[in-house]
C-alpha cells in the first residue's frame, strides 16, 4: 500500500512539475520586450499571411490561459509548431537531432557508470593512498567544465596524437561511436568526478555503520558483506544523485555539443538562440526540462525496488 | 546550477546542536588546504581587480603580424591569432569573467537568504509553498533558462546573469532554510520569544549570525557553479560579446588555433578557469566542513 501511494505521490508531482515549467516555457514569451508579435518577427520583413499564421499558432487572439493550454494541447500532441526561419514544423527539425543528443548523453552516463562508478566504490572500500588519490582526482575533476575538458581533448588527442577526429560525427555506428568517443568523456568528466566522490561517500558510510559492523561480527564473509550490506544500502543515495547527473548531462550536452560541432539538440538551441527562431528555443528547452523531469521520477520510482521499506510498509 | 550540492544539505542535517558557538572561529579550522584555496582565489580577485591598472598593454590591440607568434620580451605569454598579447587579454578577462558570478552570487544570497529565513520563521502554508517552488525550479539547469533568457532579450553578461540569479535562489533558499529550521527548534530561539523579542529581531539578530557559515559555504560552491555556467555561455557565444576579453570567449576563439597547432589561448584560459573553479570548489567544501565540527 505504502509503495502505491509512493508511486502515485511521485506521478502526480511528475505532473505538477510538467505544468509548471511548461507554463514558463510558454509565458517566457510575454516577457519579451514589446508585443509577443513583433518579438517573433523581430529584424525580418514579415508578410501579413506569416504574422497571421504566427498568431494562429501562438494562439495570440485569444485570452492568455487558452492561449496557454492550446500550445500545450498542440504539445502533447507532438505539434510543437513551425520554425520562423526555416518554415518547417519544429517536429521535423528535431527528429534527428534529438536521436544525436541521445546518443550523446547515453554515451556520457555509460562513461560514468563504468569509470566514476567503479571509481568511487574502490575509494570508498580501500582506504589509504589510493582513496585519497582518487578523491583528490574527482575533486580537481570537477572544476574543469565541460568545454574546457572538450578544447583540451581535441588539443591533445584529436590534434596533437590524431587518435580521434577534431569535430563531426561521422557515418555509420562504427564511426559514430569513434566520433563521440571524445565528446562523451568530455560530458562525463565533472559529473563522472561528482558520481565518484558520492558514492565513496557513501559506500564509506555504510561501511562504519553499526548494521555492518554487526554482520561482521556474525563472521559474514567480505564479498557477501560488502555486496548484501553496504553495497545495497549505499545505492540509494547513489541512485538519487544519478537520476540528477543525467539531467545535468542533458544541460551539459548543449555546451560539448557546440565545441565538437556535433548535429544535436544542444547545438540547434544555440544556433536558434542567435537566430531569435523563437518556437525552435520553447521547444527544445520543453523537450530537455521535460526529459530532466520524467527520468528522475523515473529514478525516484527505482526506490520501490531498492528500498523494501516502501514495499513493505514497515515504516512504523 | 549543473552539479547539486546534495553535501551542504546533508552538513546541515548532521550539523550539531552546538551551532552557538561555532561562528567567528572557523576561519582557523580550514586547514591547510583551505588556506592554499583562499591564497589562488586572493590572488585571483586581486589581479582581476588590479591587473588592468598595472598592465600597460592593450588587450585589444590587434597586430596580424604577430598572430600566434610566441612569447618574446614584453610580451611574456606570446599573442592569439590576431596578435592580441594573452597575458593582457587573460588578466582583462579576468575581470569579466568574474564580475558575472559575483553577481549572481550577491543577488541569490540575498534573495535565498531572505526568502529561506521567512519560511522558516512564518512556516505554515508559506513554507509549504516556498518548498515547493523550489523544488520544481530545480528541474530547469541554469543554464537552460540563461538560453532562454538570452533569446528573449540580447546576448550579454548582464541577462544571463539576471537569469542565472533567478536559478540559483531556490538552491540557496532550499539549504539555508534548513538550517535556519534546525536552529529555530533549539532552545534559545523559544527562550528569546519568552522574553518579548520580536520575530524580526530573533530572526536578524540571532539565527542569521548563528548560521551564517551555511550562507558563506553556499555562496562559495555558488560562486563556481556560476563561473563556469557563464564561462559556457561566453564559449557559445551568448554571453560575453567578442571582441571583449573573457575566458569563456578565449577558450572558444583558440579553437581555430588548436586545429593550426597553436593551443596556448584555449588552454591558458581554460587553465584559469579551472584553477578558479577548483580553489573555490575546494574553499567551499572545507568552509561546509568546518560548520559539521562542533567549535
Amino acid at each position: 500500500m505504502n509503495a502505491l501511494r509512493f508511486v502515485v505521490g511521485r506521478l502526480v508531482g511528475l505532473v505538477v512539475t510538467l505544468l509548471i515549467v511548461s507554463f514558463l516555457v510558454y509565458g517566457a514569451l510575454f516577457l519579451a520586450p514589446g508585443s509577443p508579435i513583433a518579438y517573433l518577427t523581430r529584424g525580418r520583413t514579415t508578410s501579413a499571411e506569416d504574422v497571421a499564421a504566427i498568431q494562429a499558432q501562438y494562439h495570440l487572439d485569444k485570452p492568455f490561459l487558452q492561449q496557454y493550454w492550446l500550445w500545450l494541447e498542440g504539445a502533447l500532441h507532438g505539434d510543437l509548431g513551425r520554425s520562423i526561419i526555416y518554415r518547417q514544423d519544429v517536429t521535423t527539425l528535431l527528429g534527428e537531432r534529438a536521436v544525436n543528443t541521445c546518443y550523446l548523453v547515453v554515451a556520457a552516463a555509460f562513461v560514468i557508470l563504468v569509470v566514476g562508478l567503479p571509481l568511487g566504490v574502490l575509494a570508498g572500500l580501500r582506504p589509504g593512498w589510493l582513496d585519497r588519490g582518487i578523491l583528490l582526482g574527482a575533486t580537481g575533476a570537477m572544476a574543469v567544465p565541460a568545454f574546457v575538458a572538450a578544447v583540451a581533448l581535441v588539443s591533445v588527442f584529436a590534434v596533437q596524437l590524431k587518435w580521434f577526429p577534431v569535430f563531426g560525427q561521422g557515418q555509420g555506428p562504427g564511426a559514430r561511436i569513434y566520433h563521440l568517443v571524445l565528446p562523451a568523456v568530455a560530458l562525463a568528466l565533472s559529473f563522472g568526478a561528482y558520481v565518484a566522490r558520492l558514492t565513496r561517500a557513501a559506500v564509506r558510510a555504510e561501511l562504519t555503520s553499526e548494521h555492518v559492523q554487526t554482520a561482521e561480527s556474525r563472521g559474514i564473509p567480505r564479498a557477501a558483506l560488502i555486496r548484501r550490506h553496504v553495497l545495497r544500502n549505499a545505492s540509494i543515495p547513489i541512485v538519487t544523485v544519478s537520476g540528477l547527473t543525467v539531467g545535468g548531462l542533458i544541460a551539459g550536452a548543449v555546451v560539448v555539443e557546440q565545441a565538437f560541432q556535433l548535429n544535436g539538440l544542444g547545438s540547434y538551441l544555440i544556433a536558434a538562440v542567435g537566430q531569435k527562431d523563437f518556437p525552435i528555443v520553447q521547444a527544445i528547452t520543453l523537450i530537455f526540462v521535460s526529459a530532466f523531469v520524467v527520468i528522475n521520477t523515473a529514478v525516484d520510482l527505482t526506490y520501490v525496488r531498492l528500498d523494501p521499506r516502501l514495499r513493505l510498509g514497515a515504516n512504523r | 546550477m549543473s552539479v547539486p550540492a546534495a553535501p551542504v544539505a546533508d552538513a546541515v542535517a548532521t550539523a550539531p546542536v552546538t551551532a552557538r558557538r561555532r561562528s567567528g572561529r572557523w576561519v582557523s579550522r580550514l586547514g591547510i588546504g583551505g588556506w592554499v584555496a583562499l591564497a589562488v582565489v586572493t590572488v585571483v580577485l586581486l589581479v582581476a581587480a588590479l591587473g588592468p591598472l598595472v598592465l600597460s598593454t592593450d588587450p585589444d590591440e590587434v597586430n596580424l603580424s604577430y598572430g600566434y607568434v610566441g612569447p618574446i620580451p614584453g610580451h611574456p605569454l606570446g599573442f592569439d591569432g590576431e596578435g592580441r598579447d594573452l597575458l593582457a587579454r587573460l588578466i582583462h578577462g579576468a575581470r569579466t569573467a568574474l564580475i558575472g558570478p559575483a553577481i549572481v552570487v550577491a543577488v541569490s544570497t540575498v534573495l535565498g537568504t531572505a526568502i529561506a529565513l521567512a519560511a522558516a520563521w512564518v512556516g505554515g502554508v508559506f513554507d509549504t509553498v516556498v518548498a515547493r517552488v523550489t523544488d520544481a525550479m530545480f528541474a530547469f539547469p541554469g543554464l537552460l533558462l540563461a538560453l532562454l533568457a538570452v533569446s528573449l532579450f540580447s546576448p550579454g553578461v548582464t541577462v544571463a546573469a539576471v537569469a542565472l540569479s533567478i536559478s540559483y535562489t531556490p538552491y540557496t533558499a532550499r539549504i539555508v532554510r534548513s538550517a535556519a529550521l534546525k536552529e529555530r527548534s533549539l532552545p534559545y530561539v523559544a527562550a528569546l520569544g519568552v522574553q518579548g523579542f520580536t520575530g524580526g529581531r530573533i530572526v536578524l539578530r540571532h539565527i542569521l549570525p548563528n548560521i551564517l557559515i551555511t550562507v558563506v559555504a553556499v555562496a562559495t560552491l555558488s560562486f563556481g557553479y556560476a563561473l563556469i555556467d557563464l564561462a559556457a555561455l561566453s564559449f557559445t557565444g551568448l554571453g560575453v560579446q567578442p571582441p571583449q576579453s573573457d575566458w569563456g570567449v578565449m577558450v572558444a576563439e583558440g579553437v581555430n588555433g588548436i586545429i593550426a597547432g597553436y593551443p596556448q589561448e584555449s588552454l591558458f584560459a581554460g587553465g584559469l578557469i579551472v584553477i578558479t573553479v577548483g580553489a573555490v570548489n575546494f574553499l567551499g567544501d572545507r568552509i561546509e566542513a568546518t560548520s559539521e565540527v562542533p567549535g
